[in-house]
């Protein structure tokens, strides 16, 4: 019987290797790639390691940076993740605060909205979105966290609702009754106690703004500002010739972050994104 | 107290509301009136009534473009959540290195949509030119798979999070009763725990199926809609009639189908309301 499950379990273990191999092996090979210099690039030769010929060091990488923009468009990319993930969640939970506390038709109204505006897909909005924006002039990376505002509130307000409700009342009737005013109940008390959703809607949030492609492509003014994704887009996109050797040298800086956040907070990034999961 | 906070709307409420009813609301009706308009920027709008769902439910590609979203939706809903769900049931069987597997496999579905897009597309043309066979953006059925295989990279790990969470909250004493009782490992499989993790399976039926419905970047990363439009999914298809073509009357086409898209969202969400509900009566 034992046995039995030994073979089991090992024959269950070299299955998940070969699949963990699957899983990793399309960014290696990107990796691998981005190291040879142009010319070597070939779909023949694209599952071989890099040799002294065609081996380019980091001179992908420098191009990339610099020649094809990846710096500027990693510091817009930044700019308006942090912006509009700040922005996000200040607003949205005192907004949900109020939903959760005051009945009247204001809140019921403002809270059928939200979650309405979840379901609607982006491109029922995409044109006027843009249009709108652009006679505001918030098509800059510094403004356009507004428009993410507006767009995003939906889920945010929607998770700390939820987490709200169960808040006991009584802790924000003695702070009022000690004499604090609703604002400064919220950010002494409140705040606080939403630790854990905070954490959970920022990365649900940073997930979305950062590899957002469509809506920054649209409401952005395209001539001046691109963000990572845009960029990704444009090598492909443009016609002629494909300068593939700095187009995965973009792709592994784009994942390498993104790799290294991960595993440095998985269990925030696995808890938020199982609440975001069962609520939505 | 309610009373107290009422009165400091314009702080708590105003700064979302106003933001929103930009980003929302005000592009929400607009959107839904220029969709019986004739326009090309929405100053210059005329009315020109139903027409531009006339064209949009008589264009061939738009229903190409559903009927491609619609097999996409249900194979990759299918094969996500059943292999999602045997890589739970594997991780959740005291395995060595399950920690890790599970770091593995969920990691792409932090990478976006455009990235991981040209990851598979670079990956994947590379396969098909050693076998010999026709690019991605050359056939419609390897686009297909292509877009297949890359939700699965995706999607996988998320689905699997959500399982594992599930089958983490059966009762140990459940599974210990059926053991005692002795019942298979089958029988324990679809007796116990796959009735117990239901709800589970509803949520990422769910997720699935939206996220295959709504698809854009992947598809837009890996095959761009070729060969001539045969890998178009609705998304793609309403950005290209918006986009991709000058002339007075695209724009309102555009419209139309983005208003018909979102009806046929909303309607996909309301059944998923309707079988949540029906479960929380059940339990």
């Amino acid at each position: 019987m034992k046995k039995k499950n030994n073979t089991a379990a090992s024959v269950l273990s070299a299955f998940l290797g070969i699949l963990a191999i699957f899983w990793v092996y399309p960014v290696v090979m990107i990796l691998i790639n981005s190291l040879k210099s142009e010319k070597y690039i070939t779909t023949d030769s694209a599952f071989i390691l890099p040799d002294a010929a065609s081996f380019a060091g980091l001179e992908n990488y420098v191009q990339a940076l610099g020649a094809q923009g990846f710096a500027t468009a990693f510091g817009y990319s930044l700019v308006i993740t942090v912006s509009s993930v700040v922005l996000i969640l200040l607003c949205t939970s005192m907004c949900a605060w109020y939903i959760t506390r005051v009945h009247n038709f204001l809140s019921k109204m403002c809270y059928a909205l939200f979650v309405f505006s979840m379901v609607v897909p982006f491109q029922m909005l995409m044109f006027t979105l843009s249009s709108t924006a652009d006679r505001l002039e918030l098509d800059t990376p510094f403004r356009i966290c507004i428009i993410y505002l507006g767009f995003g509130a939906g889920l945010a307000v929607f998770m700390f609702t939820g987490f709200m409700k169960s808040i006991p009342l009584e802790i924000e009737e003695a702070a009022m009754i000690d004499g604090c005013n609703p604002i400064k109940t919220f950010f002494s008390v409140i705040l606080p106690i939403l630790k854990p959703t905070l954490i959970s809607v920022c990365i649900l949030e940073t997930m979305w703004l950062w590899n957002d492609y469509l809506l920054p492509y649209l409401v952005l003014d395209r001539k001046k500002y691109t963000t990572i994704p845009i960029l990704i887009q444009y090598f492909k996109g443009s016609y002629g010739h494909v300068a593939m050797g700095p187009m995965m040298a973009c792709i592994i800086m784009t994942v390498l972050p993104i790799i290294i956040m991960y595993i440095s907070c998985q269990k925030y990034i696995i808890k938020g994104v199982l609440a975001g999961a069962v609520k939505g | 107290m309610e009373k107290a906070i009422r009165r400091y709307w314009p702080v708590f409420v105003l700064p979302t509301l106003a933001a929103f009813c930009i980003g929302f609301i005000y592009p929400f009706i607009q959107g839904l009136y220029l969709s019986f308009c004739k326009f090309t920027t929405i100053k210059k709008a005329t009315f020109i009534g139903l027409k531009n769902y006339a064209y949009a439910l008589s264009d061939e590609g738009f229903w190409s473009a559903f009927s491609f979203t619609a097999a996409f939706t249900v194979a990759s809903t299918v094969l996500i959540n059943v292999i999602a769900f045997m890589i739970a049931l594997a991780l959740t069987s005291r395995i060595k290195g399950a920690n890790l597997y599970r770091t593995v496999f969920f990691m792409p579905n932090l990478i976006g949509g455009i990235v991981l897009g040209y990851i598979w597309q670079i990956l994947l043309n590379c396969v098909l030119s050693l076998l010999d066979k026709p690019l991605l953006a050359l056939n419609a059925t390897y686009g297909f798979w292509g877009l297949i295989i890359l939700m699965l990279w995706q999607q996988v790990g998320y689905m699997m999070i959500i399982y594992i969470a599930g089958l983490q909250s059966i009762p140990e004493d459940y599974l210990e009763a059926a053991r005692i009782d002795g019942a298979s490992a089958s029988q324990i499989l679809f007796r116990i725990k796959i009735p117990n993790v239901m709800p589970s399976i509803t949520i990422c039926s769910f997720l699935t199926i939206t996220n295959g419905f709504k698809l854009f970047d992947q598809n837009l990363a890996l095959t761009g809609g070729e060969p001539a439009h045969e890998s178009e999914m609705m998304a793609l298809n309403i950005y290209n009639t918006f986009y991709s073509r000058s002339g007075g009357q695209w724009k309102g086409y555009g419209q139309a189908k983005a208003v018909i898209f979102c009806i046929m969202v909303i309607l996909i969400s309301l059944i998923q309301l309707k079988v949540t509900k029906s479960r929380e009566v059940q339990q």
